[in-house]
């Protein structure tokens, strides 16, 4: 495949103005026998070269990650339906409402039936999805949460369809033991299918992503518990008040994270911060920190009918700014996989200048 | 068997493309870029899943040249470029299917009846060799010409090239060969010549070596590059304190609200 240069290179093709000044220098010489005015800097010039300032004619060493849309999908998916399997589990041993529970459960079993399929869905062999069962690598987060989504979505699906069964055709053993080993089985997969694509793509040669690999699956988790609370407020469940603790726990850590993201002054995060990936980044974080917290805390000082109002809306707020977080971290990703001067360790010599 | 490995010279490479078209013809890999890049002449710009070799024009900044009006002196410099094939190699430690494996030569090998084209392998080279093949779907990159080196024969590549260039042979032999080589062109006034292997990284050497003019990132050879599977220490102990943090918050949340 051919490659071209991203940054900093001239271009290589003819452009109109300079097309048009040779237009006015062959005329201008017809008239008059001579040429008075400087000609032109042929496109291009000067001559590209390589050296230990401009990397190979900045072609970008590394590869842009070839996931196609349905990975952000799946870092969202499966960061809300691991949390939800979560939340459901807890408020279940703590006896909180029955609805609630059942709720987060169908959240988790509908996760566990998307989540794979949107994996599958990216491979570029399809049919040979199995072939990730082959081996199971501790030291491939891929291997590790490939195995980790098989089992929740097992458990997740087995709790969701025992407690389906136990409702409408009553009680019995065997439905009990498969309800209540599936949601240990959800809870003990779902901690982990939470948060581990941060771990996912922080192991990797993208500069902006393994320069966060300590903060990402934190972050990740944080959001995938703010979608799994917004959505259990969409469905309705504006009263529990642990949910409300829970979503504005998660928005303050966001709220933090962002502030961090921004305030950090280090070489390779630009595309966290510049440009339309930064913006991107930027309003992902605005709708899961500072306005759930805003909408949040308004809430519990409004009377009861508007602090349901308010919740709703801090819940679909939280829900698009997981989705559009994950987006814009895997964004950022190809922006920094672009950056030829980052894995050379070349100085931005606009950056420099401006001190940053 | 023994480890074996490339050692390319690029004060002795001409820029014939004869590696390219060498492997291209043996791995019946299609064309991929008859169309000058505008860099040098330079085809593709840099490996890919149809690059498996690939010869890097490198244009150096013209000098002012001898006396009242001589021209200024231009020069440049090949190096035809290849996977590396880690000691520690990123695409193989994160293949989830187990597709990449190592040979008994040393060389790291994509296996194509098994790999699904997860793709994960992409973004975890320091060198940016493997790629997916969109049409294709299964990542691609050099085998070490695997086929040939178990028949006994040398890689398709270093067998095509007319100048020695590309050095084929038992690791360590060649490093040592290298290191003499290096010092015989310091001897003979090319002070600016440089062995690239990688050693002194996470990488921990390679199986593909290099000797080249002045600094190797106008090679596009990075000065640091690291095996991903560094960060994953960082990674797995924060995942495990945000999985703890969500279960402790979430008991913590429900057993503090009262109303049940």
């Amino acid at each position: 495949m051919r490659r071209t240069p991203h940054d900093g290179m001239p271009s290589r093709t003819p452009d109109l103005t300079t097309e048009q000044r040779l237009a006015e220098i062959r005329r201008e010489a017809e008239q008059r026998g001579e040429v008075k005015a400087a000609g032109v800097r042929p496109s291009g010039a000067p001559f590209p070269i390589a050296s230990p300032e401009t990397g190979y004619y900045g072609i970008p060493l590394l590869k842009e990650p070839a996931w196609t849309w349905e990975v952000p999908l799946y870092f969202f998916v499966g960061g809300a339906a691991g949390a939800a399997a979560v939340v459901g589990a807890i408020a279940d041993y703590t006896g909180a409402d029955r609805k609630l529970v059942r709720d987060a459960r169908w959240i988790a079993a509908a996760g566990a039936v998307i989540s794979p399929a949107l994996l599958i869905a990216d491979l570029g062999r399809p049919q040979r999805f199995l072939n990730m069962m082959r081996v199971f690598k501790p030291q491939s987060p891929m291997s590790v949460g490939v195995w980790t989504l098989l089992g929740f979505s097992g458990a997740a699906t087995a709790t969701a369809f025992a407690g389906f069964m136990r409702e409408r055709y009553g009680p019995s053993l065997p439905l009990r033991v498969m309800e209540n080993a599936g949601q240990a089985a959800s809870l003990a997969f779902g901690l982990p299918f939470s948060n581990y694509t941060g771990v996912l793509i922080g192991a990797t040669t993208i500069p902006v992503w393994n320069r966060n690999v300590g903060n990402l699956p934190l972050h990740f988790g944080a959001s995938g518990l703010s979608a799994a609370v917004g959505m259990l407020e969409m469905m309705r469940h504006r009263k529990s008040r642990a949910l409300q603790m829970l979503g504005l726990g998660a928005a303050i850590f966001e709220s933090w994270e962002g502030w961090r993201i921004e305030s950090r002054q280090q070489t390779g995060l630009d595309p966290l911060k510049r440009g339309a990936s930064g913006w991107i980044v930027r309003t992902g974080g605005v709708l899961s920190g500072p306005v759930p917290v805003a909408l949040r805390a308004l809430s519990i000082i409004s009377s009861n009918e508007r602090s349901h109002a308010l919740r709703r809306w801090a819940g679909i707020l939280a829900v698009a700014g997981s989705l559009i977080t994950r987006i814009a971290w895997v964004h950022a990703g190809h922006v920094s996989a672009r950056d030829w001067r980052e894995p050379l360790e070349i100085s931005d010599p606009l950056c420099t200048e401006k001190g940053v | 068997m023994s480890r074996t490995a490339f050692l390319t010279d690029s004060t002795l490479c001409i820029g014939c493309k004869a590696c390219e078209v060498a492997c291209k013809e043996w791995n019946g890999v299609g064309e991929d870029g008859l169309e000058w890049s505008g860099f040098s002449y330079d085809n593709t710009g840099a490996l890919g899943h149809s690059t498996w070799r690939h010869v890097k024009f490198v244009e150096h900044a013209p000098q002012p040249g001898f006396g009242g009006n001589a021209p200024e002196l231009n020069s440049w410099a090949f190096s035809s470029d290849v996977c590396k094939h880690c000691e520690n190699a990123g695409c193989l430690e994160a293949c989830p299917t187990g597709a990449i494996v190592r040979t008994e030569f040393g060389g790291v090998y994509v296996q194509p009846d098994i790999c699904n084209g997860c793709a994960y392998c992409v973004i975890a080279c320091p060198f940016g060799v493997v790629e997916r093949n969109r049409d294709d779907g299964r990542a691609f990159k050099c085998t070490f010409c695997y086929d040939r080196q178990k028949a006994g024969l040398v890689p398709a590549c270093a067998k095509a090239c007319p100048t020695e260039s590309i050095k084929f042979g038992e690791i360590e032999s060649l490093r040592v060969k290298a290191q003499e080589r290096v010092e015989e062109l310091h001897q003979r006034g090319v002070k600016d010549a440089t062995f690239y292997d990688a050693g002194n990284t996470s990488v921990g050497g390679t199986h593909a070596m290099f000797i080249v003019r002045g600094d190797p990132r106008s090679y596009n050879l990075p000065s640091k590059p690291e095996v991903p599977t560094i960060y994953l220490k960082k990674g797995w102990t924060s995942s495990v304190i945000g999985a703890a943090l969500l279960l402790g918050g979430t008991l913590l949340a429900f057993l503090a609200d009262g109303e049940r």
